[in-house]
């Protein structure tokens, strides 16, 4: 369960996030759209707990982002816009890694990797170091690592990126199952993808929450495309980075 | 506990499988080698020449005072500019890795992971002067220098390079730039070398904080055998005092 309400979050004068308002429900998988600079990257890492609101709140699972931040964070598996990858790190080597830092039982630290491994299909290139991986792979280590603990709330952040055609049937198998009794939130800007993965769709444009429905109803006498247009067009797209995140204050 | 221990540990592996580590000891080794060799050189150069002369008393001539404070005042100075830059990787890879989004979305407090990092650089320095031992095991084998200086040298010694390991986490987690991280610790590093320059010219208070600030006067004190208090409360503060900037510096990035 995911409960965003009011979420405002500014980076100087730029308003990346203007008042944002959705839920998405357990067993429900949530399709986040919007044009480049929208805000998703954001909210998802304000959902996340990486970086705090402006303004407004988060609950996971009945757990305020803020005030029950661990709480949260044992929940919430994450895969950002870039996966998190020690390049250096063989592949199982990694996963247990993530395993201790996100306090996986020391005795089911293995059976945790095994289980990733295969669902991520990274069974034959397990032994394999991060670094030398296509960007496919890191994608699916990434998916992975975000799968470890088991948790209970998705945030993916365009997880089907750079996959072949056959590994994106799999992995989007893979987050339809996942979805059954988790919370999953994924942007992406295949919009088909939606149709196939999600049950709701949220809109973000420009910071603001255009559309937040069910896709059975949208999709009803039109399609998906055109519900996106519609809501995304004829919006002037905000000023800086709102994507970029911390890329601007690195020296 | 066990993810502070999981971060130290992974970075101190990270540093292995990649030829860092190796340079880095083979290096510092290298240079210790040659201070150490050139330094008994001149030992026994001295020793003839003052032995030659009839009469003269060369008890004031001895192994401690020639070749091991020189040598560790010699390996202090190559550990100033050795520290910053195993250490500058320490949180500033992690930012421009994308891995920083890893650890602050796991349930780990920002004190083990600062902790974490401060360990893994530990880590490599005490091996790094560990492996330098060597040196004085050799004097103790064939020569009669007092143990004691020696053993409370070198922990002035370390003690220093554990301050330059505090002040490197805490300057490699200002920027995502490694090389910025290492040009600023190893330039807080060098003005705590030379920060008692003007000591001299001064008088006052201004003269006893200079002195106390100057990290060489501290080690200087332990090269000559004397275990103060003020010195060893000198070697707890620095790090903590940049533990806990780096610690800030950490928690507070993530609201910028």
């Amino acid at each position: 369960m995911i409960e965003v309400r009011d979420l405002t979050k500014t980076y100087g004068s730029v308003t990346a996030v203007d008042a944002a308002t959705f839920t998405v429900a357990t067993g429900q998988a949530a399709g986040f759209l919007g044009p480049n600079g929208a805000g998703k990257t954001t909210t998802m890492r304000i959902i996340t707990g990486f970086m705090p609101a402006t303004s407004g709140t988060v609950r996971v699972d009945g757990f305020d982002v803020f005030e029950d931040s661990f709480e949260v964070r044992k929940r919430i598996g994450y895969l950002p816009e870039t996966p998190p990858l020690y390049l250096e790190m063989k592949i199982r080597p990694y996963l247990h890694y993530v395993a201790a830092l996100k306090s996986v039982p020391r005795s089911k630290v293995k059976d945790a990797a095994d289980r990733v491994i295969h669902q991520c299909g990274l069974e034959h290139v397990a032994h394999r170091l991060c670094g030398n991986m296509s960007k496919g792979y890191r994608q699916r280590i990434g998916l992975a690592q975000a799968l470890i603990h088991d948790p209970s709330v998705l945030v993916l952040d365009e997880p089907t990126i750079g996959l072949d055609p056959a590994q994106i049937i799999e992995i989007r198998e893979l987050i339809r199952n996942l979805a059954k009794e988790r919370t999953v939130i994924l942007s992406t800007h295949i919009l088909p993808e939606v149709a196939q993965i999600c049950s709701k769709v949220v809109i973000i444009n420009a910071g603001r929450i255009a559309l937040e429905s069910e896709v059975s109803e949208l999709t009803k006498n039109r399609t998906l495309e055109e519900v996106y247009m519609g809501h995304v067009s004829g919006e002037a797209l905000p000023t800086g980075g709102a994507e970029a995140g911390e890329g601007n204050n690195n020296a | 506990m066990r993810s502070l221990l999981a971060i130290a540990w992974r970075d101190i592996r990270s540093v292995f499988v990649s030829p860092i580590a190796y340079v880095v000891l083979c290096g510092f080794l290298v240079l210790a080698g040659w201070f150490f060799f050139n330094l008994i050189g001149n030992f026994n150069a001295m020793v003839a020449q003052y032995s030659s002369v009839q009469g003269y008393d060369t008890s004031w001539l001895n192994l401690n005072d020639a070749v091991v404070a020189p040598l560790i005042q010699n390996l202090s100075v190559v550990l100033v500019i050795v520290v910053p830059m195993i250490t500058m990787r320490s949180f500033a890879e992690e930012r421009s890795m994308g891995t920083y989004e890893l650890l602050f979305t796991s349930p780990i407090s920002v004190a083990s992971m600062v902790t974490g990092k401060f360990l893994a650089g530990v880590f490599l320095v005490t091996l790094m002067i560990g492996l330098t031992l060597v040196f004085p095991g050799i004097l103790l084998y064939y020569g009669n220098p007092e143990v004691g200086l020696i053993a409370t040298g070198y922990f002035g010694l370390y003690l220093m390079a554990l301050s330059f390991v505090a002040i490197g986490v805490f300057t490699s987690a200002l920027t995502s730039n490694q090389i910025v991280a290492t040009v600023t610790a190893l330039v807080i590093s060098l003005l705590l070398f030379v920060i008692a320059w003007p000591a001299e010219q001064s008088a006052g208070w201004v003269k006893e904080t200079l002195l106390h600030l100057a990290i060489t006067e501290h080690v200087g004190t332990m090269i000559r055998g004397v275990l103060d208090t003020k010195d060893l409360v000198y070697f707890v503060s620095v790090p903590v005092l940049f533990l806990f900037l780096a610690y800030r510096t950490v928690e507070s990035a993530r609201w910028r």
